[in-house]
């Protein structure tokens, strides 16, 4: 259900408080992690080897077999073809940009008919990176539920700040498929500034690099008593240590060809050398130098690494994040000499040229006092237990891309900027451009660039029914809205008649909703029994919501009531608090209306008085809290 | 009085009971409402002013994000979720104008019914501030050196500080039209700075 269109509210299901725990997961490029905390505190969730990183690979057997992390990871030399590596670099992705990744990738990957979606092929079977990914999302939920002996239902499930749209919800649906409700996708960066606000009590603007596996991004944040409001963000979802390990790999492969005589590289060759450069560059993050050894048919040959090689052949990416860093100090209007410290995160940023590169940024060494690869994780269990134990604590984010619409030859106009806070509801007009038009072809992408091509598309749909009119006089106005999770949604209306349109969106890079709920029909564990939980949680929700309701008004104002108008009342609470201990949904709903048939009259009578009240000068402010809400 | 304070009062949607319309929760059930048609000001509790106070802006814009924010609302029924979505997208929009000066000029001019709309074009009516922007920004374009665009940044800064000085001042005298004049003024010395200080990051880094 890419850029799905739900209505605002119509969020994920509400969790119920019976279920199991919520966790925090940082679902990373080469290595995932889960964490939760509890009073506060943070935990990492490590396996059986005491780590706290699980390799983000999955390997599928020819038995139909999946296993994830260390074991799919040492399987990669053995059985290429039945393992999958780095699926977060094609969450949401088309057909253009995989041809930009052409040969980053050890599998085969192609571009469905219909819909655009990825799919990958890995040992005979053809999977999409929403099941890869979920796939991956349920070893990490094992994980979590070995560790706590509890059930896990919920998660804060991180992506980087500079996801697009497709790529945000392509990571939801990959959580829904392994059975976990996301309370909120949290960008990485500002999950990493939670957790080290949180326990440095750290006051003022900060800067939070983070340089992953497959990802960059650089968020500037003010951290102040408990807010975290992202002033900026920028970064590239394509930018990360993989892109080094690549050109490491390829400075082997080129030293191998010339001793070796040999002019092809196989693809066993190119494997290994990119599993060995990976070593290397690890190695001399604490070494200056090394020697390593490529060997593929029994043909041997050796490589001779030192740190200013590897420094010469990292600099262009490591080069590439600091003019995003100048990028977003500029969006965010403030001057260097304001950041109070910059926080490093992933495991890239143990590169001694990173920090010195921050270093030499920032003007000031960049923090080190925390664990770059399990930060984000501890962030993300942090703001699960905010959302569902209650804090104090606040993060304000923004968007990381501007939304717009494509206009007459290619040109995008912008309908929310970068960098604005969220939630945010912003509109255009748009008129037609020939008489008695009645249908329109809106195109949304998100993207800097002026040219619709060289944005992002999210989705094209037809708004019809427009009453014929002259040309320009039809005021179509499309308001787009970002949600606390950075999704959008979509819609429109005509303004000159009033006449509002349903707009059904054409996903073009991603899952339709009819496809999401074939695989959650097909996703073997409980499918079915799940849905029907999420419905009767929330009508359950929904029910308690109005008992609780109905109780107050009771205490307020039962004075209104006779006796028999009392006890029909709390016939229909009783009537619900009885369906709502039951697991039938329908009945939930009906009690439900019964009570609100009962409640009629009564809501009618407070009604009145109020007016009456109202009338007679009783002070408004006794019918609802003021409006100063404000602090202090 | 009382009539309109009656007109004011609306059905809670929760409870059913009367709620007076500027609420944020019903003082009965404690439901969350729907954000009101309060102005910005009105919104974040601040005196509807050209000249405002940032910290105090901002100090009530987290305040109310605090208690109106979805992350508050994750386990509540999707009705309750849908209106603090709406209400946390209010403040973002009353804050995000209030506390840049010449979004806050320009909405400010639209309260007290003198609007001006700065979107709608970009040419200059103005011919002495035409002039003026066509000097500066061939200026801008020709420095060369770090030390002359230091220069031009610096005196772009200031004029955009002057000219919120002279906005604040139009406003205490009441004068609209000079504030609607200076609002457009504002505008474009706001992108010229900003042009400046991009020159500048570029001849900074020999560019």
């Amino acid at each position: 259900m890419l850029l799905q269109l739900h209505e605002p509210g119509e969020t994920p299901a509400p969790h119920d408080d019976e279920g199991g725990l919520a966790v925090g997961i940082d679902l990373g490029t080469t290595n995932s992690v889960v964490a939760v905390a509890r009073d506060g505190k943070a935990e990492v969730l490590r396996g059986e080897d005491g780590r706290g990183l699980v390799p983000s690979v999955v390997h599928y057997g020819d038995d139909g077999s999946v296993v994830v992390g260390e074991k799919a990871r040492e399987a990669i030399l053995e059985s290429p073809d039945h393992v999958i590596s780095s699926v977060k670099r094609l969450m949401g992705r088309g057909l253009e940009d995989v041809k930009s990744l052409a040969g980053t990738l050890p599998y085969s990957v192609e571009v469905a008919p219909e819909g655009g979606m990825v799919r990958l092929k890995v040992a005979g079977r053809v999977l999409t990176p929403v099941e890869v990914s979920a796939d991956i999302l349920r070893a990490i939920k094992a994980r979590a539920e070995a560790a706590l002996a509890k059930g896990v239902d919920k998660a804060v499930v991180t992506v980087p700040a500079y996801f697009d749209d497709a790529a945000r919800t392509a990571t939801r649906d990959a959580a829904r498929l392994a059975g976990l409700e996301v309370l909120r996708l949290v960008n990485e960066p500002t999950a990493a500034a939670l957790a080290y606000g949180l326990d440095n009590a750290a006051e003022g603007l900060y800067a939070v690099y983070d340089l992953g596996g497959g990802t960059f991004d650089v968020s500037l944040l003010r951290m102040e008593k408990g807010v975290f409001q992202v002033k900026a963000t920028g970064g590239d979802a394509a930018l990360g240590g993989d892109d080094i390990d690549h050109a490491i790999a390829e400075h082997f492969l080129a030293e191998r060809a010339e001793r070796l005589g040999e002019q092809t590289i196989t693809a066993g060759e190119a494997k290994q050398a990119l599993m060995v450069a990976r070593i290397a560059k690890e190695c001399l993050s604490r070494s200056e130098g090394g020697e390593w050894m490529i060997e593929v048919d029994g043909k041997p040959s050796r490589h001779f690494l030192d740190r200013a090689t590897l420094e010469r052949l990292a600099l262009p990416f490591v080069g590439r994040t600091m003019s995003i860093c100048r990028g977003v100090v500029a969006d965010a209007g403030v001057e260097l000499s304001d950041v109070r410290g910059v926080v490093l995160v992933g495991g890239s940023t143990r590169m001694p040229l990173v920090r010195a590169k921050v270093a030499e940024f920032f003007g000031r060494q960049p923090l080190a006092d925390i664990n770059p690869d399990e930060v984000v994780a501890v962030g993300a269990a942090l703001q699960a237990e905010a959302l569902t134990a209650g804090s104090d604590t606040l993060l304000l984010d923004v968007t990381p891309l501007s939304l717009g619409i494509e206009t007459m030859g290619g040109i995008v106009e912008k309908v929310i900027p970068r960098n604005q806070p969220i939630p945010v509801a912003m509109a255009q007009e748009f008129t037609t451009y020939q008489d008695g038009q009645t249908a329109m072809a809106i195109h949304v992408v998100q993207g800097e660039r002026e040219m619709v091509d060289q944005c992002r598309s999210l989705a094209r749909f037809t708004l019809r029914g427009i009453p014929p009119m002259t040309a320009g006089a039809a005021r179509i106005r499309v308001t787009f809205t970002v949600d606390a999770d950075g999704l959008l949604t979509v819609s429109a209306r005509e303004t000159a008649t009033g006449v509002e349109q349903n707009v059904a969106v054409k996903p073009s890079y991603g899952l339709s909703e009819d496809e999401m709920a074939q695989m959650l029909r097909e996703s073997l564990e409980h499918a079915r029994d799940d849905m029907a939980r999420r419905v009767l949680t929330e009508a359950v929700v929904e029910a308690r919501r109005s008992v609780l309701a109905v109780k107050a008004a009771l205490r307020a104002d039962s004075d209104l009531l006779s006796g028999t108008e009392q006890q029909a009342i709390d016939a229909a609470l009783a009537e619900v608090e009885r369906a709502i201990a039951g697991t039938d949904r329908d009945a939930v709903n009906a009690a439900v209306e019964r009570l609100e048939a009962a409640t009629k009259g009564f809501a009618e009578k407070r009604m009145d008085r109020g007016i009456r009240q109202a009338l007679a000068g009783v002070s408004v402010e006794t019918l609802g809290s003021a409006l100063d809400g404000g602090e202090e | 009085m009382n009539a309109s304070a009656a007109a004011a009062i609306l059905p809670c949607w929760s409870c059913k009971g009367p709620v007076c319309g500027r609420a944020l929760f019903c003082s009965v059930c404690g439901a969350v409402q729907g954000p009101n048609a309060a102005d910005h000001f009105a919104r974040l509790g601040m005196t509807p002013a050209y000249d405002i106070d940032i910290d105090a802006l901002e100090r009530q814009y987290f305040g109310f994000q605090r208690r109106l924010h979805p992350d508050r609302f994750a386990g509540r029924s999707g009705k309750e979720k849908m209106l603090s979505q709406q209400q946390a997208t209010s403040l973002n929009e009353a804050y995000e104008t209030l506390k840049d000066p010449l979004k806050r000029a320009v909405y400010l001019l639209g309260l007290l019914g003198r609007a001006v709309d700065l979107s709608a074009c970009g040419t200059i009516s103005d011919p002495e501030l035409l002039m003026e922007q066509m000097e500066k920004r061939e200026a801008i374009a020709e420095a060369d050196t770090v030390e002359a665009i230091t220069k031009l940044s610096a005196s772009a800064d200031a004029d955009v500080i002057a000219c919120q000085c002279h906005i604040s001042a139009a406003f205490n005298a009441g004068d609209l039209d000079a504030a609607a004049e200076l609002a457009t003024r504002l505008k474009y010395l706001t992108k010229l700075a900003e042009d400046a200080r991009a020159r500048k990051g570029r001849l900074m880094r020999g560019a």
